[in-house]
């Protein structure tokens, strides 16, 4: 047995490496690219197919899918715009209330609470997030909506005197009660991302601000959440999307009544509710139409959560 | 010495340093009521955002918890009469359901997500990049979507509704939860790993299988529980693809029902038993899927201590 020279050894390592990666090397990146484009083309189906399913109701009845202000499947009359703005309108007044509570809730919990307490609660809150929405949709039904209608809506309508927005009976379900769910649904979502974002901004602008004496909401208000400003955006697009496209828990609470929202106490029926509760069993061009549905409600939450992505992305750029 | 220091002009820094000092005491009691108040805000918020959690808990414990016995876990759904209200058997079938339908679609997932982590960790082209982007998206879309998908292509094509394509939808919705993980466990695999691999002569793909992939493992694993509690949880994907069946059915090529969806057609359901059973259902669920969503943590968290 020769003595070999440790640069001997490497150089014999690595063309014994070379030559059989290059051959079978190939296989692995194969299967790989093979498995990637397979679920690619999977994806384009998927997209292709509800698209292509719509199809007979966008020839039908064009834009009026759209802009229609009546969907009444027995007429075979499928204007969407009141599934449209109750979507739109959930979502809203949800984020009204769980975008300050959600990104009060990360500021607490990056900079106030303790430490050792700050791990067992956001373990608690993003739990949330971990809930089945049918059991949102259960706790709303038997919970929240005796409470809205006992309790928060009277108040609500004594405050306008029965007014806009706050018009008409205060039965519980609705468009208010849908909104309430979808708060407490989308709040995980929102704390959780704020907080990845909080946690980017750099320490010695907070230590700095700090040493010249600003106070800790001057600190909070002025450095951090400036600093912050694009991935919170962020963070609140991707609950928006969220709520967008929520469905078992709205369609419990929210009447299914797809009719034109009046009030926040108006019964109503969104885009996603809506395809859950009439799509077993209907008929040709109804399923169309509510295929139509599915592509209003696919094109809105891709883009709202393409949009978000790209905002968490610049957000935390460089610090994660 | 004093009366030419007198004459010098007066530094304009100091000037400045002492206007700021005297306006900081000025405002200091405004501003620290200020900041107090909003120091409290901020804690309410916290109050609010943790508060759900243990009410949709104590919900589920007090209404569904006497329910949930031998019998109700066990029988095949029972119709109800005026007669005999309480007479609503159990939920047997529904957990048989979830266990074929939910194991159906990870048999499906596990694989497809981990070999495109696999892929999108170690491929940086445009198209990769692309890829990642739209997985992610995935994520984000409403699961009813895909509930449509599984209908139009398998329902209406195998003439049935089946557990099967109640599984398709949910692999459809787990595969990006677990690519994900995947790919973020393996992208932290250290470097210098992969690189003592091939140096010493192993193809790139013995190196990624044997020497990255166990190290990601227990990052791949969360990932999978996580994906899997997301799953079992689902009812839109289900509702027009599964079948709804009352009778207990093992083949995943019939009909079937589960969890999710019990509780979702005995909430609305005419009996008050029907509704007890609703949040009994409910509360087999969020324990599920809690204890799930725990354990993740409990692997994340050991793996992050074992690395530092």
């Amino acid at each position: 047995m020769t003595v070999q020279s440790s640069s001997e050894l490497i150089e014999r390592g690595l063309a014994r490496g070379k030559m059989p990666r290059a051959k079978s090397g190939r296989t692995y990146s194969y299967v790989l690219r093979g498995v990637a484009l397979l679920f690619a083309a999977v994806l384009a189906l998927f997209a292709w197919s509800v698209i292509h399913q719509s199809w007979p109701a966008w020839s039908t009845y064009g834009l009026h899918i759209l802009t229609g202000t009546n969907w009444s499947p027995a007429e075979e009359n499928f204007g969407g715009l009141p599934l449209i703005l109750a979507t739109l309108i959930t979502t809203g007044v949800a984020l009204l209330f769980a975008v300050p509570v959600g990104i009060g809730t990360a500021l607490t919990l990056n900079f106030l609470v303790p430490r050792r307490l700050a791990g067992p609660l956001t373990t608690t809150v993003e739990l949330l997030a971990a809930v089945p929405s049918v059991v949102y949709g259960l706790w709303g039904l038997n919970v929240i909506v005796p409470w809205m209608s006992t309790t928060v809506q009277p108040w609500l309508a004594s405050l306008t005197g029965g007014g806009w927005p706050f018009s008409g009976n205060a039965i519980g379900l609705g468009i208010s009660t849908a909104s309430m769910v979808l708060a407490v649904m989308v709040l995980p979502t929102i704390v959780a991302i704020s907080r990845d974002v909080i946690a980017t901004v750099p320490r010695d602008l907070v230590e700095g601000a700090l040493s010249l004496g600003a106070t800790r909401s001057q600190v909070l208000t002025r450095v951090v959440l400036p600093n912050a400003k694009i991935g919170l955006l962020g963070a609140v697009s991707l609950g928006a999307g969220r709520a967008l496209g929520e469905t078992i828990a709205v369609a419990m609470v929210i009447g299914s009544s797809p009719s034109m929202p009046h009030s926040l106490f108006s019964l109503g029926s969104t885009l996603a509710s809506t395809i859950a509760t009439q799509y077993i069993d209907a008929p040709t061009m109804h399923l169309a139409a509510l295929g139509a549905l599915a592509v209003i409600l696919m094109v809105l939450t891709a883009s709202v959560n393409a949009f978000a992505r790209a905002l968490v992305r610049r957000g935390t750029k460089g610090t994660l | 010495m004093t009366d030419l220091l007198a004459q010098l002009p007066p530094d304009p820094m100091l000037e400045r340093r002492r206007l700021v000092q005297a306006t900081a005491a000025k405002t200091q009691g405004r501003r620290a009521t200020r900041s107090a108040l909003f120091t409290t805000l901020l804690y309410a918020c916290l109050a609010i955002a943790v508060v759900p959690l243990f009410l949709v808990i104590a919900a589920l414990i007090v209404r569904g918890g006497k329910v949930l016995t031998w019998t109700f876990l066990t029988q095949a759904p029972l119709q109800p009469t005026i007669f005999d209200q309480d007479n609503i058997g159990g939920v047997g079938n529904a957990i048989i359901g979830s266990l074929v339908v939910d194991g159906v679609a990870a048999l499906m997932a596990v694989p497809l997500g981990i070999i495109l982590g696999l892929y999108l960790a170690e491929t940086e082209t445009r198209w990769a990049n692309g890829l990642r982007r739209v997985t992610e998206i995935m994520t984000g879309l409403p699961s009813i979507l895909l509930g449509i998908f599984a209908f139009i292509y398998i329902v209406t094509n195998m003439h049935a509704y089946s557990g099967f394509a109640a599984a398709v939808a949910l692999a459809m919705l787990m595969t990006p939860v677990i690519t994900k993980a995947a790919e973020t466990a393996l992208r932290s695999v250290p470097r210098t790993l992969t690189e003592a691999g091939l140096a010493l002569g192993a193809r790139q793909s013995k190196v990624s299988l044997k020497v990255v992939l166990p190290v990601a493992a227990p990052g791949i694993i969360t990932g999978v529980l996580l994906a899997l509690a997301r799953a079992i949880g689902e009812t839109a994907p289900l509702l027009f693809v599964i079948g709804a069946s009352i009778r207990f059915e093992w083949n995943p090529f019939h009909s079937m029902s589960a969890l999710p969806l019990m509780t979702y057609e005995y909430a609305s359901a005419a009996y008050d038993s029907q509704h007890t059973a609703a949040w009994g259902v409910g509360l087999i669920l969020v324990i599920i899927v809690l204890l799930l969503n725990v354990s993740a943590r409990l692997i994340a968290a050991y793996m992050r201590r074992e690395r530092h």
